[in-house]
C-alpha cells in the first residue's frame, strides 16, 4: 500500500511518519503541500510540526494550502487520512474533524510519554487495537488543548467518535480528556500524541520489559495496511 | 491606500493562557488594579481603491472564514481605519461561527 505523507513548510515529523510506514510494511510516498497532486496514494498522513510557524492559528494556513483541496476531497470519498499533532490541528482547521485546539491550559510546552486509552476501534487507523486497550506513545505540544461546545462533546461521545483519551493526567486541559477523534465514516483520525515515534524497539517509550522498547504506535500503521488487504 | 482593520478575540468563556501569564506578570510588578488580561489579534488589510459595501462584505466573510476560527474565537470588529465605518452586523460579539 502506498501511503502519502504531506510536507508543509515547517513540518518536522514527516520523515518519522515515512519511516513508521516503512517499518509497518507500507510504501511511503512524499507529497508536497504546494502541488495539487496526491500521486495516486491509497492513504494520507498529515505529520506533526509547526506548519507556517503556527502563524494565524495552528494548522490554519496549512489547511488552506493547495494540496489540501485534494486531501479534503479524498477524505470525503473515504480515503484514510491520519493527522498527527499539527496534522490533527490541520484536520480541525479543514473541518474534517470538529472542535478546536488551543494553547495548553498550563501555558507550557509539554513533552512526555503519554498513556492513552483506545476508545474506538471503528476506524481504519485503530482497527488493530482492542477496545479499551491502554497504550503509551510520545506527546509533545504547546497547543493541544481540545475544545468544543458541550453539544458537540456530547455528540462525539454519543456517536463513539472519541478515538483516544488521556490516562493518568490530562496534559493540556483537553475537555473530557480527549486526545484524538475519528470521523463518522472511520476513515479520518486525528490525535495530538505521536504514534510515529513509537514504532521501533530501542527508539520508543520505556516499557516494563525494557527501556525504549515501546512500539504501540506501529498498530496505527499496520491497521491501515490491513485495510488494503481486506479490500 | 485604505486600511480595513479586523479584530479577533479568543472566546470569552475559554481560558486564555497567554493573557493569564501577562496578568500574572503585571500583578508581580505591583499593578494590583489590573484584573484579567486577554490577548487578541488585530489584522490591518491594506486594500487598493475605494472600500465599498461589497468589499467590506467580502472582508467580513474572510474574517469569519479564515482570520478567525469560530470554534475558539470571535470577530469583534471589522472597520475601515480612520473613518468609523464598520461592517454591518459585525460590531459586537459572536458572529464568527455563523458562517462556518
Amino acid at each position: 500500500m502506498r501511503i502519502g505523507v504531506v510536507t508543509f513548510p515547517g513540518s518536522l515529523d514527516d520523515r518519522d511518519a515515512m519511516r513508521a510506514i516503512r517499518l509497518a510494511g507500507g510504501e511511503p510516498v512524499a507529497l508536497w503541500h504546494g502541488n495539487h497532486d496526491l500521486d495516486g496514494v491509497e492513504a494520507i498522513v498529515l505529520p506533526g510540526g509547526f506548519s507556517y510557524g503556527d502563524y494565524l492559528r495552528c494548522g490554519a494556513i496549512a489547511a488552506r494550502s493547495p494540496i489540501m483541496a485534494e486531501v479534503i476531497d479524498a477524505a470525503n470519498s473515504g480515503v484514510p487520512v491520519l493527522g498527527i499533532c499539527n496534522g490533527f490541528q490541520i484536520l480541525v482547521e479543514a473541518q474534517l474533524l470538529p472542535g478546536g485546539l488551543i494553547r495548553n491550559d498550563h501555558g507550557s510546552f509539554i513533552r512526555r510519554n503519554q498513556r492513552l486509552r483506545v476508545e474506538s476501534t471503528d476506524s481504519v487507523f485503530t482497527s488493530g487495537f482492542v477496545q479499551g486497550q491502554e497504550i503509551t506513545i510520545p506527546l509533545k505540544n504547546g497547543e493541544g488543548g481540545f475544545i468544543a461546545d458541550h453539544e458537540t462533546l456530547d455528540r462525539l461521545e454519543g456517536e463513539d467518535l472519541v478515538a483516544f483519551r488521556y490516562l493518568d493526567v490530562n496534559p493540556n486541559g483537553s475537555l473530557r480528556d480527549i486526545a484524538g477523534l475519528r470521523n463518522e465514516r472511520g476513515n479520518v483520525v486525528g490525535l495530538m500524541p505521536h504514534p510515529e515515534h513509537a514504532v521501533e524497539p530501542g527508539f520508543g517509550p520505556d516499557t516494563s520489559d525494557a527501556m525504549r522498547s515501546g512500539v504501540d504506535g506501529l498498530t496505527f500503521f499496520t491497521s491501515v495496511l490491513q485495510q488494503s488487504v481486506l479490500k | 491606500m485604505p486600511t480595513i482593520v479586523v479584530e479577533v478575540m479568543p472566546k470569552a468563556e475559554l481560558l486564555d493562557p497567554a493573557g493569564k501569564a501577562v496578568a500574572a506578570a503585571l500583578h508581580r510588578l505591583g499593578h494590583s488594579t489590573i484584573g484579567d488580561v486577554r490577548i487578541g489579534k488585530r489584522f490591518e488589510l491594506h486594500v487598493s481603491g475605494e472600500v465599498d459595501a461589497e468589499l467590506l462584505a467580502s472582508v467580513q466573510q474572510l474574517a469569519a472564514d479564515m482570520l478567525s476560527n469560530g470554534v475558539i474565537e470571535d470577530v469583534v470588529s471589522v472597520q475601515v481605519s480612520g473613518t468609523g465605518v464598520s461592517g454591518t452586523g459585525v460590531s459586537g460579539t459572536g458572529v464568527a461561527g455563523e458562517t462556518r
